[in-house]
């Protein structure tokens, strides 16, 4: 509480929000309408949300990030199919009327306790093995993004030597690499619609390839809990055609380190259940 | 029953009754002991405290039920999340299974008590005020604040720096005592004090469970207390453990912390599955499929549970080998739950299953926990999980697996067993519709709550902004979650209802199996007046007169003898009567050490140091009461102890419970070194900034020296117990004061380590590394001194012979250990140097 209070009457009343330019280009995709029709079926109340979002795993933009979405849809298949299996048998032998008592528990045991997972976890694992594979950055590359976070920013630091803060410039189409870091605690870089997450430890570099599909901005968020102002550790990645690149880059670039931004909100319940004694005693006309 | 044998099963319980109960006076309750009275204490609190925590997941459900809601900031809700979890995991479900356990076993194992009975009251109290520390501080708005999971450096003193991280580190290390104390205890019952007959292959499935998990809890617990002790080390004295500017890592606390954590989760899971398996097939009315497939099973998912705590850091950049390892291992533990689960279903099928209420919270677990094993699979799978990782996906996948795997099965024994607890069985409507609110409540909350993870919501943010999709979701959750709550207040509600109105219940009104049937309900203090001897698995069912018989005396250790409370002790293999257990009455000695403990965690918790030394010297002295209360000091007779068998005491028998007791402390001790070296090793080979500005000085002689005395110490005692089974006194004391004496000489080398020899321990993480096996060390070494005078009085006094060793074989055995690992230390801390500088 009181770090906030200092870093906010200290640091300038910047805000993560006022660097976000909130875009709403949500390309009409198969998938997403294939999304909602599987969901519906799936569980009528899910479809209520849809699976669109700017920070959708579910609305890829990226090969990564689509490569995860094909696995989900996959994974879900089986596992309803499992699902429903199992609670089948297990309402049916609740049925009085019912035949099949007899049946050899050793072959029960062996078929579905042993043969079944064997098979079905040997043929997944090879799939996501294949697919991790493909989703690793390997050695440093040349032209490696410098990703450093601290509480609560990211600042990227690019090949030609240009900083940009709380906004990654890409070239859309083309594959980069990022180097996390950190200089407090662990936070986690993510942009659902590109890729999976990646920590950004302190003492440690951690390497990550994305790539994004098409123009366009693509949110991003912290997903390791890094303290009070991680709720609003956003930020974006802004891929542009490759021709327009540079002025892009060049008109956002900041000199240096700036200092790190904390959206406050005021919250009234904070001061009842802080001071929740006092209240009490008033309540009671003792004080 | 016939008149007389009814009058006299009537004079048997008469007698019984107060002997096992606690003294009926003022402050007697203190002084408890017994298992049953200590174990429903024990599952009171924890529901006490499952309440606390759901409504702390109340207070969440109303932040996050809309967007940009102003209800708690921050940083409250950050306390509120971490205390979340911190209560769900460390003060209800495990000692949940704790109290369970110490409830369940006697009666399952037909015993009268458990191993150890001291030892299960001395954890309860630890339980206890660690729990009263941690909601202390929350109702004083300083609760921990950094995620259960308390991630360094954010836990670390330069983010946190408050006294939050110290009430966790400190409140739930004293919570943990309890789980370890609770574990050495259930490994020797399992093991010792079973009934005559009840061969490994006949005891029921539930002890097997319950020896498993307390065998997971045993070696599971220790990488979390050494890394909350180095932590707080770390924030107390500056010793750079996780500090990569001071060569330490913050990833060494997330292996120590997940190395605890992921077994943790089958530590929550198997017990659960253990109650599945003992209602299910009496509600089948046909025996479980499959026992010995489910024994291997439960062990194999043992084994594995424990080389997959990687899969909880996925994302923290491990190499991709390692990944691919660890995913399949992840996969792999799927094979024996649905060995488990498989098992399940085909008793279902073979049976004609009943849906009383028991039943319909099986069904309910069969639902959830199956889900939630296959979104566990989905996570297990390395590129999936890096999109869901620390989403609300994961939240929701792990409600399902801990909701599912532990909530339902334990509400559906908390059904099954009321007859046990409270002596009745009242009328089921109240309890199905509770069932039906927390299912569909639960499935409400949680299951849409995937999709929010899917969409993008990580975990842990306080508030969301509008447009994400993330509204919808959120208010059914926080909807769902209100429906669960109003389901497990119906649940106290009947329970109390029940406790006061229902109708008394029949013995065995489920006609279960099972020996805790066999006794009146609610059950006597001392549990049977005569034990059974067993011959079969479901012995109630084998033998309808069963509880008749052994309430007139007709079993083994009819009544007492001479007012000694007593129990059988078997062949672990067997079962075959091997020993009579004599066990101690109440005492609050139980209560006065864990107090001595608190307070000695209570000044190190704000500083007053010199308190908690002096305090630590209290608990030694405490424990040293306690350990002279144990033995005889007279050459025992035979016991005559019915069915014709003629059995000595314990305290004359070499497998004695304390001899095995001993033997699982070292198993636990040994693990802690283990991940001591682990750390040593990590932060040696993987930390960033090494190597450190300066090694050890080379001391070979000193080296030398200690590692002699180390020797000449466990040398010593094993001579000393051949003097003594020669019943030479004199050669005896001889060797106990050479086993002193060399241990205090083995002491002093290892403290001379970090005092003149090593770099300072605050600069660099190896000096802390160092500091830190030196210091278990001399411990060891210290303690083996100190047992060496303790174990001189007790022969002075009488109570050793020929026979009655105990004392001798148990100091041999700690001082083997002693040196064994003081030699490990040797060699890690003067000997790495050498091969670090090749």
């Amino acid at each position: 509480m009181n770090r906030v209070a200092e870093q906010r009457d200290t640091r300038a009343h910047a805000d993560v929000r006022s660097f976000v330019e909130f875009r709403h280009a949500r390309p009409t995709r198969l998938r997403a309408k294939g999304c909602r029709a599987l969901f519906g079926l799936a569980a009528g109340a899910l479809a209520l949300g849809g699976c669109a979002g700017e920070l959708s795993i579910l609305e890829p933009a990226g090969p990564a990030a689509e490569r995860v979405a094909t696995l989900w849809w996959i994974m879900l298949g089986g596992a309803l199919v499992i699902l429903t299996g199992v609670m089948g048998t297990a309402l049916y032998a609740l049925r009085p009327d019912r035949g099949t008592r007899q049946f050899s528990e050793r072959r029960v045991l062996i078929g579905w306790g042993l043969m079944f997972p064997f098979a079905t976890l040997l043929a997944l694992m090879a799939a996501a093995f294949w697919r991790g594979e493909q989703l690793l950055a390997r050695a440093e590359t040349e032209d490696t993004i410098g990703a450093h976070s601290q509480q609560w920013l990211w600042s990227f630091a690019y090949p030609d030597g240009s900083r940009t803060q709380n906004v990654l410039h890409v070239v859309a189409g083309e594959e980069f690499t990022l180097a996390l870091t950190s200089g407090d605690v662990i936070h986690s870089f993510w942009v659902p619609r590109l890729g999976g997450k990646m920590d950004a430890i302190p003492g440690k570099v951690n390497r990550m390839r994305l790539e994004a599909d098409a123009p366009g901005t693509y949110r991003g968020i912290c997903a390791e809990y890094c303290g009070i102002g991680h709720a609003h550790m956003e930020f974006e990645i802004r891929a542009h055609a490759p021709a327009d690149y540079q002025a892009a880059l060049a008109a956002d670039s900041v000199p240096g380190d700036s200092e790190p931004v904390l959206e406050q909100r005021s919250a009234p319940a904070a001061r009842i259940i802080e001071n929740w004694a006092d209240y009490l005693l008033e309540w009671l006309g003792v004080q | 029953m016939s008149e007389a044998a009814h009058n006299e099963a009537l004079d048997l319980h008469h007698e019984l009754e107060p002997l096992y109960s606690p003294p009926r006076t003022r402050f007697g309750f203190l002084a408890a002991t017994n298992h049953s009275i200590v174990g429903i204490r024990f599952m009171v609190t924890a529901i006490a405290f499952f309440l606390i925590g759901g409504v702390l997941a109340m207070l969440m459900r109303a932040q996050l039920a809309g967007p940009d809601t102003q209800f708690l900031d921050p940083g409250q809700y950050a306390q509120v999340f971490t205390m979340h979890g911190t209560v769900m995991m460390f003060l209800f479900a495990i000692p949940m299974i704790e109290g369970f356990a110490l409830y369940m076993l006697p009666k399952l194992l037909g015993s009268r008590d458990l191993a150890f009975p001291r030892l299960s009251a001395f954890g309860y109290w630890c339980y206890l005020f660690g729990g009263l520390i941690l909601l202390t501080a929350l109702l004083l708005g300083v609760a921990p604040d950094s995620g259960w999971f308390m991630y360094t450096p954010l836990a670390s003193k330069p983010f946190s720096p408050g006294i939050n991280s110290d009430i966790w580190l400190v409140g739930i290390t004293v919570v943990e005592i309890s789980a370890v104390c609770a574990a050495i205890e259930f490994m020797v019952t399992v093991l010792k004090v079973r009934t005559g007959g009840m061969a490994l292959g006949k005891m029921p499935l539930l002890a097997w469970y319950l020896w498993v998990t307390s065998a997971m809890m045993l070696v599971g617990f220790p990488p979390l207390i050494l890394g909350s002790i180095m932590l707080e080390v770390e924030r107390a004295f500056g010793l750079p453990f996780f500090d990569p500017g001071g060569g330490g890592d913050p990833l060494l606390w997330q292996h120590l912390f997940w190395l605890f954590g992921h077994p943790e989760v089958y530590i929550i899971f198997l017990p659960a599955a253990g109650v599945v398996s003992t209602l299910l097939p009496v509600f089948a009315g046909r025996p479980l499929v499959g026992y010995a497939w489910i024994v291997a099973a439960l062990i194999a998912q043992a084994f594995l549970s424990f080389g997959l705590w990687v899969h909880h850091m996925f994302t923290t950049g491990i190499p991709h080998l390692s990944l691919a390892f660890f995913s399949a291992a992840s996969l792999l533990v799927v094979v024996p739950t649905a060995v488990q689960v498989f098992a399940w279903l085909a008793t279902l099928l073979k049976g004609r299953p009943r849906l009383e209420l028991p039943m319909l919270w099986l069904y309910g677990f069969f639902f959830i926990f199956v889900s939630g094993g296959l979104t566990g699979v989905m996570v297990a799978v390395v590129p999936f999980d890096w999109q869901v990782h620390d989403t609300h996906f994961i939240v929701a996948h792990l409600h399902y697996v801990l909701v599912g795997g532990f909530v339902f099965p334990v509400l559906a024994g908390l059904y099954y067993w009321m007859p046990q607890f409270i002596g009745r069985r009242g009328d089921q409507g109240l309890g199905r519709l509770a069932f039906w609110l927390i299912f569909v409540g639960f499935n409400l909350t949680f299951m849409i709550m995937h999709l929010t993870g899917l969409l993008g919501m990580p975990r842990r943010v306080y508030t969301y902004a509008e447009g994400l999709g993330w509204e919808i979701p959120n208010l059914v959750s926080s909807i769902g979650g209100f429906v669960m709550t109003i389901g497990f207040a119906l649940v106290v509600i009947d329970i109390l209802v029940q406790w006061r109105f229902a109708a008394i219940s029949p013995r065995n009104p489920w006609k279960a199996g099972t020996l805790e049937w066999a006794m009146p309900t609610p059950a006597p203090a001392y549990n049977f007046a005569s034990q059974p001897h067993v011959t079969a698995r479901e012995p109630m069912a084998d033998e309808g007169d069963l509880p008749a018989k052994l309430a007139t005396g007709g079993g083994y250790l009819p009544g007492h003898r001479g007012g000694q409370r007593d129990t059988l002790g078997v062949d672990g293999v067997t079962g075959e009567p091997e020993q009579v257990i004599l066990l101690p009455g109440p005492t609050y000695l139980p209560l006065v050490t864990a107090a001595t403990i608190t307070g000695a965690a209570l000044c190190f918790l704000f500083g007053i140091y010199w308190g908690a030394a002096l305090l630590a010297l209290g608990v030694l002295c405490c424990g040293l009461r306690w350990l002279w209360d144990t033995g005889l000091r007279h050459e025992p007779e035979p016991i005559d102890a019915g069915l014709g068998k003629l059995l000595l005491p314990h305290p004359a028998v070499a497998q004695s419970p304390g001899w095995w007791g001993m033997i699982f402390t070292l198993v636990f001790d040994a693990t802690f070194f283990a991940s001591l070296l682990f750390g040593y090793l990590f932060l040696w080979t993987i930390a960033p900034n090494w190597p450190p500005p300066a090694y050890i000085e080379p001391a070979p002689v000193i080296a030398a020296l200690t590692a002699l005395a180390l020797g000449l110490s466990a040398f010593a005692a094993y001579r000393a117990v051949a003097a003594n089974t020669r019943s030479d006194a004199g050669g005896t004391r001889l060797w106990l004061i050479v086993t002193g004496l060399a241990s205090f000489a083995a002491t002093a080398g290892l403290i001379a380590i970090p005092v003149f020899l090593a770099p300072s321990p605050t600069e660099h993480a190896y000096g802390a590394a160092v500091l830190m096996l030196a210091a278990y060390g001399a411990l060891h070494s210290g303690l083996t001194a100190v047992g060496a005078g303790f174990v001189s009085l007790r022969l002075a006094r009488g109570f050793l012979s020929p026979r009655r060793s105990l004392d001798l074989r148990n100091l041999a055995l700690f001082g083997t250990y002693a040196g064994a690992s003081g030699a490990a230390i040797l060699a890690a801390v003067h000997l790495m140097p050498l091969v670090g500088s090749l």
